[in-house]
């Protein structure tokens, strides 16, 4: 871990029509830290995500990814307009996502979800992609469900192709939005586990929007606490749960503890 | 003359039936796509020209773009000093597809934009372009979902080719026809007819069917 931010969000608001998603959001996550973000629903937590992904537009403030704005780009003159589909795309490779309801291509096989992107976009060859994905079959321990379409799997393994997925795309910072609010109570587990494995093993940057509280504890160096499109809270894990400063964490944390 | 005199005439002229509801099925498939394709393009020209099309041949008749290809566009065609007359059976293959291909654009559409939002998220957090989106994830699940709608719009067009019997095309309506006027047997050739294009309709459906599985693999492949 080193001290540059490798994500910035510099006073980020976000609208939904009337409704502020994001009320000048400052946050920063450092390079190879796991930060979790919890929070109420409706708080902005999964907004932090999407933006970063790049499926939200911000409507103020500035993000910046690596050192470079995200929704912005510098023009001929030095200026910053908004950013192009082609700034979007080259900033994009950086970033992986997690997606609560898997988001799987459905047509295609478990080695194929894995397989398709890194032929198509990063331009590997076939036996390369191929050997990529299996690595990384192995490494979420579905290394005899590469010809399975994602329908013939439960939950559990299909969330844990969709973390081998976003992998194979190496990306440096790899976001999970609610990885396990989908899924059947016996199979949160083993998807945690895995998650838990790169936390331990990787130095990726992880950024996890959560409700599991005692799995965000185990693994992240950061907890932030979100509400009402801010941050109300941040601290290491044991502080803030064990200690927390703001009334509204207190409670918050009573409400999902008990 | 006994009923079995009939039938090799008839099978000649289904013969014809079958060829013009191939051709101008798959002919009309391609236009579908083209089209359906086209109107969900951010291109404001693609989607006009898509837009005109599908709307002209599903606004008008089958029967009067028949005969605007056949008879009046030689006609137009010589008053700017190109030949345009066309062969009975392009015209009849043209008219059938153009007007298959417009019903089916909006299967297409429907299809296309039934997809869920969650696959386009997933393909841009993977940097697919849009194309690639299209072509890779969109289409190939669109594809099953059309086929119910293309099984019908298929027989629909093999029951719509005994209209090119009128631009004197030899096909199954036009042979019977024929031996109705030499027979007067109207009872045995119409009754032959109606089990003739049932047969063949009953094929294309087992066909189509078939095809929808095979598309659709993925979707039923046990554990």
């Amino acid at each position: 871990m080193t001290d540059d931010p490798i994500i910035k969000f510099d006073s980020v608001v976000k609208r939904f029509g009337d409704l502020t998603v994001l009320d000048e959001l400052n946050f920063e996550v450092k390079k190879g830290e796991k930060v979790s973000i919890i929070g109420p629903s409706g708080s902005g937590k999964s907004t932090v995500l999407r933006i970063l992904m790049t499926l939200e537009e911000i409507n103020g403030g500035m993000v910046t990814v690596g050192g470079e704005p995200l929704w912005h780009e510098k023009a001929a003159d030095g200026s910053l307009k908004p950013a192009s589909e082609a700034h979007l795309r080259k900033m994009r490779v950086q970033l992986g996502m997690v997606f609560q309801q898997f988001n799987l291509f459905p047509h295609m096989t478990v080695l194929r979800n894995i397989t398709e992107a890194p032929t198509k976009v990063l331009g590997l060859s076939k036996a390369e992609a191929k050997e990529r994905a299996e690595e990384l079959l192995e490494l979420v321990g579905l290394a005899d469900q590469a010809s399975k379409y994602p329908h013939q799997l439960s939950g559990g393994q299909q969330q844990r192709v969709g973390i081998a997925r976003a992998l194979a795309m190496r990306p440096n910072v790899l976001l999970f939005d609610e990885p396990t609010s989908a899924l059947d109570p016996e199979l949160v587990g083993e998807v945690l586990n895995v998650i838990g494995k790169l936390a331990e093993e990787h130095d990726l940057t992880m950024l996890l929007v959560t409700h599991e509280m005692r799995f965000a504890r185990e693994i992240s160096d950061r907890v932030c606490f979100f509400d009402q499109g801010r941050i109300r809270e941040e601290g290491a894990p044991e502080d803030l749960f064990t200690d927390p400063n703001e009334e509204r964490t207190r409670e918050f944390l009573k409400a999902v503890l008990d | 003359m006994h009923w079995t005199e009939y039938l090799p005439p008839l099978m000649e002229g289904a013969w014809v039936t079958i060829q013009l509801t191939v051709y101008s099925t798959v002919l009309g498939a391609a236009l579908a796509f083209a089209a359906g394709i086209g109107k969900l393009s951010s291109n404001w020209l693609i989607k006009a020209v898509s837009v005109a099309y599908i709307e002209v041949f599903r606004g008008t008749s089958l029967l009067v773009q028949l005969f605007w290809l056949y008879f009046a566009l030689p006609i137009a065609g010589m008053a700017i000093g190109i030949d345009l007359r066309l062969p009975p059976v392009a015209a009849g293959v043209l008219a059938l597809s153009l007007n298959i291909g417009a019903y089916g654009a909006e299967v297409v559409r429907g299809a296309i934009q039934s997809v869920h939002q969650d696959q386009h998220e997933a393909a841009r957090a993977l940097n697919f372009t849009p194309r690639q989106t299209l072509w890779n994830i969109t289409i190939p699940q669109a594809i099953p979902e059309m086929m119910p709608s293309f099984g019908n719009l298929a027989v629909q067009n093999l029951k719509d080719t005994a209209l090119v019997s009128l631009i004197s095309l030899g096909d199954l309506a036009f042979r019977a026809e024929q031996i109705r006027n030499y027979t007067q047997d109207s009872t045995t050739i119409y009754s032959m007819l109606l089990v003739t294009y049932f047969g063949m309709a009953l094929v294309l459906t087992a066909i189509m069917r078939s095809l929808e599985a095979y598309v659709g693999r993925w979707r039923t492949a046990r554990s």
